[in-house]
């Protein structure tokens, strides 16, 4: 099973809990770091990096000694990244969304499609956790290609978490999407849950089921229960808060370092999903 | 010659906009003829990036040979230097007193992009 | 007119909770909310919307049932997989790159404008705030955050104001980028921790190598893991990025988050007081003109 685990508000225990679950699946599960922007589920796994690659997207390159500068290729390209001045073209890579209409338009076909590269895909073992991470270049622009990537890697038969992005923009759809459940983790105040009603949101127009774990619980104030109740949301796993805690990840650490008992609460999560995710699929084929 | 000045209204005497990319209109005042023409440029607000590639292809294709205006972005001014467009900085004023200043050597030539793109 | 923006990467470091804060105690700045994506800041400083107007950008295909074939050449053309096997367009995953309707043979495709988020002018308690919302799915390509702060900057002229602070997005992206540009400083507002760390250097590389743009750091919950500020300060002072402050953790952050006040209206105590003397510094600074680092010069060294 698939699940992805996101916050419309960055900062809540997102990959808290994701390296936590990840932590008591060990061989019988992966962990994928989809916050390509800013992966940082390696700093509490330290993994061991088996495996890298570079992950390129489609760019035009034009032969010039054919092109007749008729611009059609211009006119075609919806992201302005294609300019045909007298007797030579413009591209502007960093524009490209690949999405190949130059290619397809040019009457002389002489645009062939050439590499950039907008990051690296890694792999590895956390212990018997099989990792994989994206990391975009600094300053690029196109995550959602790397993260498609960083899916393909995805282990047939084992438990995946898909460590999303914060936020609900395209990056958050391209990590969440396919995925069988999604958990929302939040903190019960004003700014969470706001955050958390846009990402209910968000799911919903993707047709995910999805459930709630509430971070730092004792902190706040009961809106986020009324929020998930009128939503009807389940809030499936309250996590405390104490300092000890979040002395512990400044560190690197795990939550279950500081706090081991709450590894069953993370077992029994993961088997309260995957009921959860069984009961949607006979929901669904009725 | 032609000269582009970016303007905020279609008018000689409109302020002139700093803006590039997404400048609400674009004056061309051939100065040899004294003819103008106006391009209303405030649909290239709808590109998500690239708006000042955009406004450079246009002015390219116009044959203007000089550029006035606030600021340029990478991507523009390379589409410009390409294009063989001289840009030259000014920031307020009407798009007349732009083009006099111009013409008149006062104004200072844009050897690169002042701002990073997307504003 | 200057322009001071607040960023720390990833979440949760405090950001928009010391910029609500800093908005309480400066006494002639416009905000904007360059966090369009996850907008918070309007939590705090409850804005009354006196304007607001759609914002589009890019484009979306739709197709046009009644003149479909069904001949599946858009689909077969479509690299991002958006066109259904039913032959309808998929908001979500469509990037509104036209290639469908060009290969149509018989023009069912429409390309049409998206409207991808909100943008709103408002008045609050502390000045006035420009704010946007982008939609769900939509592309975050920094053109909405660009449009928040030329808005402000149109704002602040009219209303006769000479700052402009913006709670700035999160990571290292584009939005991030676009916030950034032309800016007179950043302040910012990290965390230390072993992510927090990571990614004050990646915001560090961004903001000063890349764009050479002047920049302070607040170290929030500091006292969380004193040898990893102490690096963190070290860390800073060898790229030459000034001490604002550093904030003791403290739960009356969240406390007064959820009484919806911003910390400074809660009451007073030794994170109020840091918060107010760290504001009396970034005044300092950017009256100084930013590159006044002299022996008077208020900027902190060291933790207290």
């Amino acid at each position: 099973m698939i699940i992805a685990i996101a916050s419309g508000k960055g900062g809540t225990g997102k990959t808290t809990l994701a390296t936590a679950m990840a932590g008591v699946l060990g061989a019988g599960g992966q962990l994928l770091d989809c916050d390509v922007e800013e992966p940082n589920a390696h700093l509490f796994l330290n993994p061991r990096i088996s495996e890298s690659r570079r992950v390129t997207v489609p760019v035009p390159r034009i032969d010039e000694s054919k092109c007749t500068y008729c611009r059609k290729c211009q006119e075609v390209c919806r992201f302005n990244a294609l300019v045909v001045l007298p007797g030579h073209v413009l591209v502007f890579d960093q524009l490209c969304h690949g999405c190949g209409g130059c290619v397809r338009r040019c009457p002389e076909r002489c645009i062939t499609e050439g590499e950039r590269e907008i990051g690296f895909v890694e792999k590895g073992l956390a212990g018997d956790l099989e990792w994989v991470q994206g990391r975009l270049r600094i300053g690029e622009a196109m995550a959602p290609p790397l993260i498609r990537e960083v899916k393909k890697e995805m282990s047939p038969g084992k438990t995946v978490l898909i460590d999303a992005p914060p936020g609900t923009s395209c990056p958050v759809i391209a990590s969440v999407q396919g995925s069988d459940f999604v958990i929302l983790v939040t903190e019960p105040t004003p700014f969470g849950r706001h955050d958390l009603k846009l990402a209910i949101d968000a799911v919903r127009v993707l047709g995910i089921p999805c459930g709630v774990v509430l971070n730092r619980a004792d902190m706040g104030d009961r809106g986020t229960h009324e929020l998930c109740s009128v939503e009807g949301i389940p809030v499936l796993l309250e996590i405390p808060h104490d300092r000890k805690t979040a002395e512990n990840y400044a560190s690197g650490g795990l939550i279950t370092d500081v706090h081991p008992e709450y590894k069953d609460s993370f077992v029994s999560l993961a088997d309260d999903i995957r009921r959860r995710i069984f009961q949607e699929r006979r929901r669904r084929t009725a | 010659m032609i000269v582009a000045v970016t303007a905020k209204g279609p008018e000689l005497s409109s302020e002139v906009d700093p803006r590039f990319g997404r400048a609400a209109y674009i004056v061309f005042i051939d100065t040899d003829t004294g003819d103008v023409e106006v391009l209303d440029n405030r649909k290239n607000a709808e590109a998500l990036r690239g708006a000042g590639i955009q406004t450079a292809s246009t002015v390219a294709e116009r044959g203007a040979k000089a550029l006035v205006t606030g600021h340029c972005g990478p991507n523009a001014f390379e589409v410009l230097k390409s294009a063989g467009i001289k840009v030259a900085n000014q920031s307020g004023g009407t798009v007349k007193s732009a083009l006099d200043a111009f013409l008149d050597d006062k104004l200072q030539i844009m050897e690169k992009a002042d701002v990073e793109g997307n504003s | 007119m200057k322009e001071l923006i607040v960023l720390s990467g990833k979440g949760g470091a405090g950001k928009t909770s010391l910029c609500a804060a800093f908005a309480c105690l400066a006494k002639d700045a416009v905000l904007a909310d360059c966090d369009v994506d996850a907008a918070d800041l309007h939590i705090l400083l409850e804005p009354f919307v006196e304007w607001e107007e759609p914002f589009s950008g890019g484009l979306e295909a739709r197709i046009r049932e009644d003149q479909c074939i069904q001949c599946g050449d858009c689909r077969e053309a479509c690299r991002f997989g958006a066109i259904t096997e039913d032959f309808h367009v998929d908001p979500v995953s469509c990037e509104g790159c036209g290639v469908c309707s060009w290969v149509c043979p018989v023009e069912a495709v429409e390309l049409t404008v998206r409207q991808s988020g909100i943008l709103y002018v408002s008045r609050t308690r502390v000045g006035p705030m420009v704010h946007a919302r982008l939609g769900i799915a939509e592309e975050n390509s920094g053109k909405l955050v660009a449009e928040v702060r030329r808005r402000a900057r149109v704002v602040a002229e009219e209303a006769g104001r000479t700052l402009i602070l913006a709670d700035g997005p999160p990571g290292l992206g584009c939005p991030v980028i676009s916030s950034v540009t032309g800016a007179d400083g950043v302040i910012l507002v990290a965390e230390p921790t072993v992510s927090g760390f990571h990614d004050l250097a990646r915001l560090a590389e961004l903001v000063q190598d890349h764009f050479h743009i002047p920049t302070l750091v607040v170290i929030n919950k500091w006292d969380l893991h004193e040898e990893l500020t102490r690096r963190m300060e070290t860390f800073c002072a060898e790229r030459n990025i000034l001490m604002a402050g550093h904030i003791p953790y403290d739960l009356v952050m969240v406390k007064s988050m959820i009484q919806k006040k911003t910390v400074v209206e809660y009451g007073e105590g030794p994170v109020v007081q840091e918060i107010r003397n760290i504001w009396h510094r970034v005044e300092s600074w950017m009256s100084l003109g930013n590159g006044g680092q002299d022996d008077s010069s208020p900027m902190r060294k060291g933790i207290p």
